[in-house]
C-alpha cells in the first residue's frame, strides 16, 4: 500500500485515531473476541500507563498467537498489582520468579516448549524498565546474544515506581524523584547519566526493536504482532506513564505520553537487525516544555526560581533526538543513510498515522 | 559398565542418562568439566532432545532453569563456589516455588581471599535454601546419587543439590560402574510435574503472598522437607534392588556400633576417616564413623540412633561458621539427647588443604583421650596466625592474605611492608 499521508486528526489532542483507518483495523477495546488476558479487578493506580500498556500489548500477542502464549514477569508493579494472593488478573499462563531474572526464566520456558515440540506456544517476558535497564540487563543481554524466541516488553515509566519513585537508568535528567531529589545547582536527576536500552537491544543486531507508547495503543498492537510474525530474540520499549511517580493526573497519562513524543524526547521506531527502518513522524512538534509542565516531578523547574537554562538543556536533548531518529519530515535518520521519509515496515503501518 | 573415568565426565554420563530436556550451563572451576561433557553429548546428538544453553552467568543458568522446569522439562545446571552464591536469589527461588531442578555442586571454597580449591563453604551457605542436599563420598556415589536425586527431586516436587568434592572428586579418574540406560529408564520414570505452565490450562505461579498465608507456604516447604526423610531411603532401597549397590540414603555407619568415639563428616573425606579408623581399631581404640550422606533435610533420628551410644562424637568438617564454629557440628548436637555424648569440631581441609591420615590419627589419638578443646582447625599453622596478629597491632599493616603468603614464601618480600 502507498504511503498516504495523514490528513485528518482530532481537535485538541491532535490523533489520528481509530477513525481514519479501515474498520477491520481498528482496535476496539470492547470486542467479544479480546482475550483481556490483563482482566479487571488488579490493584494498579488509577490512570497507570503500565496496566493500558500490558493489557493492550498482551492481548495484541494472544491475539498473534492464538492464545498460544506463556508469561514471565519481572517483580514490579504490574506483578504485585496483578497477583495479590490468592487472586490473579492474569488469563495466560503466567509466572513470576524475581526482579532480575524475567529474561532467563522466559529462555527456559521457550528451550522447554522447543524440547517438547510445541512450536505453537510462543513466550514473553516482560518487566519495568528496573527489571529490564538496570538489575535484569544482564540476563536480558544474553537472552539478546542468544537470539532465544523470545518477545521481551519493558514497560517504561522512567524509575522504580514500586518501591516509591526512585531514580533508575532510565529516569530522564532533572526529574526529581525520591533518590534525586530536586535540591542543589543540578536538581533532578543528573544530566549525562542514563541509558537508552533499545540501542543497547540494537547493538545485539536481534531481529526487531521497537519504541511505543500508550498514547498510541493501535501501534502497541501493531507492533506486537510483527514482533510476534517473527522468531528469536525481540524488545519492545512501551513508555507508560505513571500518575504517582511523575506526578500527572490520572486523566492525563495518554496526553503525557504523546507529548512525550510530540516533543522528540521519546522517540517512537521500529529497528530490524540493529538498523533503524522506520520512525514515527512528530505530527504537531510541541516544546519539551508543555511535556514538563503536567509533571510534578519536573515542577521545580517552573515558576520562581525555575530553571529554563534546564529546560533549554532538555530542549536541546529533545532536538538531538528528533534529528537522529528522523522524526520530522525532511529530517535525517542518524548515521544510517536512510532517508527519513521511510514509509515504515509496510504501507499500512506508515498510513496509520 | 564399569569404566576408568573422571569423576566429572562420570557425572555428566549420569546425568545424561537421566535424559535431562533443559541444561543450562556457565562455567566455573572445578564444575566446568561436567557441563563441557554434557554439551558435547548434546551437540552430537548422543544427548536428545535436550536444550543446552549458554547463559550469562550462575544467576541466569538458574532462572532459565527456573523457567524450563516451571514449563515442564527436566531440568539440570551444576556450578560451585562464588557461582553457587552469585545464584543464591534463584536458588532460594527455585525451592519456594517447588521447581524439582537438579544441580551439582562441585564443592570449592568461598573468597576472599579468592580460592578454587575444594572445601563445603559453598554448599553449605545454602543449607536452609529449601533445596535437598546430598553429598557424595565418591565419584561412584555421585554417579548414583545423581540418579536418585531425579528421582526423589520429582517424586517430593523438590529440587536437590548433590555435592560432590571440587578436584578431589571432579577431576579424579577411578574405576566407575555407568549403569546402562534401559536400567535407569527403569528406574526413573518420565517427569510429570506437579505444576506446569501450559496455555490449556493457564494459571500463575509466583504470586505475590502476604502476612495471611506466608508461614503456612514455608511451614509445607519444611513439611515436605521432611518427607523426603522418608523417600530418600525409599528411593536408596530401590535403587540398591535395581543396581545392586548401596548409595545415598540418610546416613551410613562404619565400624560404629560398638564404638566409644565416633567421627561424623561428609563427602569425600570419609574415605581417609575410614582408613584412619582400621589403623587405630589395630591399635585396640573403639573408634568408628557416621557419614552423612543427607544433610538437607538433617535425619535427625537416624543422628541419633547412630550416635546415642557413643562417648565423644568428632565432626571434621570442611566449611566454618564465622563467629561460631561448627555447622555441621551444631546440627548434630540437636540430634543428640541427654546424656548426650561430648561434642568435638574440627575445622579441616579448608580451601584445598589436604586432609592426612597422619594429621586425622593424631586427631582422634587426642579426641579419644579428651584432650581436644571444642573447636579445632586442623594442622592450623599457628605461628603464622601469631606473626599476623603482631603485625595487626600496627595500623596499616596491610591484607591479611598477602602477609600471610608472604611469610610462607609464596610470594616475594615487599620492601615496603617487609
Amino acid at each position: 500500500m502507498p504511503f498516504q499521508p495523514v490528513k485528518f486528526y482530532q481537535t485538541g489532542s491532535f490523533v489520528a485515531g481509530n477513525r481514519l483507518l479501515d474498520p477491520e483495523e481498528r482496535t476496539v477495546q470492547a470486542d467479544a473476541g479480546r482475550s483481556n488476558t490483563l482482566t479487571s479487578g488488579h490493584r494498579a493506580c488509577q490512570g497507570c500507563g503500565e496496566a493500558l500498556g500490558a493489557r493492550y500489548a498482551l492481548d495484541a500477542a494472544m491475539r498473534a498467537t492464538q492464545n498460544r502464549l506463556i508469561a514471565a514477569n519481572a517483580t514490579g508493579c504490574l506483578e504485585v498489582f496483578s497477583t495479590p494472593y490468592p487472586e490473579t488478573s492474569w488469563q495466560l499462563p503466567w509466572m513470576h520468579s524475581l526482579f532480575g531474572n524475567a529474561p532467563a526464566v522466559a529462555t527456559g520456558i521457550a528451550a522447554a516448549l522447543r524440547v517438547k515440540g510445541r512450536a505453537d506456544v510462543r513466550v514473553v517476558g516482560q518487566a519495568g524498565d528496573g527489571g529490564t535497564v538496570d538489575i535484569g540487563l544482564g540476563c536480558l543481554s544474553g537472552m539478546f546474544e542468544r537470539n532465544d524466541d523470545v518477545l521481551f516488553i519493558c514497560y517504561d515509566n522512567e524509575a522504580y515506581m514500586n518501591t516509591g519513585v526512585q531514580r533508575s537508568g532510565a529516569t530522564p535528567p532533572a526529574a526529581r524523584t525520591a533518590t534525586t531529589a530536586a535540591v542543589g545547582s543540578e536538581p533532578g536527576n543528573v544530566f549525562g547519566t542514563g541509558k537508552f536500552l533499545p540501542l543497547i537491544a540494537m547493538a545485539h543486531e536481534i531481529p526487531y526493536v521497537a519504541t511505543a507508547t500508550i498514547a498510541d495503543l493501535h501501534d502497541i498492537e501493531y507492533k506486537v504482532e510483527r514482533a510476534m510474525s517473527m522468531h528469536g530474540a525481540r524488545y519492545l520499549h512501551l513508555l507508560v506513564t505513571c500518575p504517582l511517580g511523575w506526578g500527572c493526573e490520572s486523566s492525563q497519562s495518554i496526553e503525557v505520553a504523546r507529548l512525550a513524543t510530540q516533543c522528540g524526547l521519546f522517540p517512537v521506531f521500529e529497528a530490524e537487525h540493529g538498523s533503524v527502518i522506520a520512525s514515527t513522524k512528530i505530527r504537531r512538534r510541541v516544546s519539551v516544555e508543555e511535556y514538563l509542565r503536567p509533571q510534578k516531578r519536573f515542577a521545580h523547574l517552573f515558576g520562581p526560581g525555575g530553571r529554563p537554562d534546564v529546560i533549554a538543556h532538555l530542549q536541546r536533548i529533545a532536538d538531538q533526538r528528533i534529528a537522529r531518529f528522523g522524526l520530522i519530515e525532511g529530517g535525517h535518520l542518524d548515521n544510517d543513510g536512510a532517508h527519513a521519509e521511510t514509509n515504515g515496515a509496510d504501507g499500512r503501518h506508515a498510513g496509520a498515522r | 559398565m564399569r569404566t576408568q573415568i573422571e569423576g566429572s565426565r562420570a557425572v555428566a554420563r549420569a546425568v545424561a542418562l537421566a535424559r535431562p530436556e533443559v541444561i543450562s550451563a556457565y562455567p566455573i572451576s572445578p564444575q566446568t568439566h561436567i557441563v563441557e561433557a554434557l554439551s558435547e553429548m548434546v551437540k552430537t546428538a548422543e544427548l536428545a532432545p535436550c536444550e543446552y544453553i549458554n547463559v550469562e552467568s550462575e544467576f541466569g543458568a538458574m532462572s532459565v532453569a527456573i523457567g524450563a522446569s516451571a514449563a515442564g522439562a527436566r531440568t539440570y545446571t551444576a556450578t560451585a563456589s562464588q557461582g553457587l552464591l552469585y545464584m543464591a536469589e534463584a536458588v532460594y527461588n527455585a525451592s519456594g516455588l517447588g521447581l524439582p531442578i537438579v544441580m551439582t555442586i562441585a564443592n570449592r571454597a568461598i573468597g576472599a581471599p579468592i580460592n578454587i580449591w575444594n572445601d563445603h563453604s559453598d554448599s553449605m551457605s545454602q543449607r536452609d535454601s529449601g533445596w535437598l542436599q546430598l553429598y557424595a563420598e565418591s565419584n561412584q556415589e555421585a554417579v548414583d546419587m545423581h540418579l536418585q536425586a531425579f528421582r526423589i527431586a520429582e517424586e517430593l516436587s523438590l529440587p536437590v543439590m548433590v555435592c560432590m568434592d571440587g578436584y578431589v572428586l571432579t577431576h579424579a579418574y577411578e574405576q566407575v560402574d555407568i549403569p546402562a540406560q534401559e536400567q535407569v529408564d527403569a528406574f526413573l520414570p518420565p517427569f510429570e510435574p506437579q505444576q506446569v505452565l501450559d496455555p490449556d490450562q493457564p494459571m500463575s505461579i509466583g504470586a505475590m503472598v502476604g502476612p495471611e498465608a506466608f508461614t503456612e507456604v514455608r511451614y509445607l516447604a519444611h513439611l515436605k522437607q521432611m518427607r523426603a526423610l522418608d523417600v530418600i531411603p525409599e528411593v536408596a532401597a530401590y535403587f540398591h534392588t535395581a543396581f545392586g549397590r548401596v548409595a545415598g540414603g540418610l546416613v551410613q555407619g562404619y565400624r560404629s556400633e560398638d564404638a566409644d568415639t565416633i567421627v561424623v563428616a561428609l563427602g569425600s573425606v570419609l574415605g581417609t576417616i575410614k582408613d584412619t579408623i582400621d589403623e587405630l581399631r589395630e591399635t585396640g581404640m573403639r573408634i568408628g564413623a557416621v557419614g552423612i550422606k543427607t544433610f538437607r533435610p538433617f535425619p535427625l533420628a537416624g543422628i541419633h540412633a547412630m550416635l546415642g551410644h557413643a562417648r565423644r562424637v568428632v565432626v571434621v568438617e570442611r566449611a566454618v561458621a564465622i563467629g561460631i564454629g561448627g555447622i555441621v557440628a551444631l546440627n548434630v548436637r540437636s540430634a543428640l539427647t541427654d546424656p548426650a555424648p561430648r561434642v568435638y569440631t574440627v575445622v579441616a581441609g579448608l580451601g584445598g588443604r589436604a586432609i592426612t591420615t597422619a594429621s586425622l590419627r593424631a586427631l582422634f589419638r587426642d579426641a579419644a583421650a579428651d584432650r581436644l578443646q571444642p573447636l579445632t582447625f586442623l594442622d592450623l599453622n599457628t605461628a603464622l596466625v601469631e606473626r599476623e596478629l603482631q603485625r595487626m597491632q600496627r595500623r596499616r599493616s596491610g591484607p591479611h592474605a598477602e602477609n600471610m603468603l608472604r611469610d610462607v614464601g609464596a610470594i616475594a618480600a615487599s620492601p615496603v611492608l617487609g
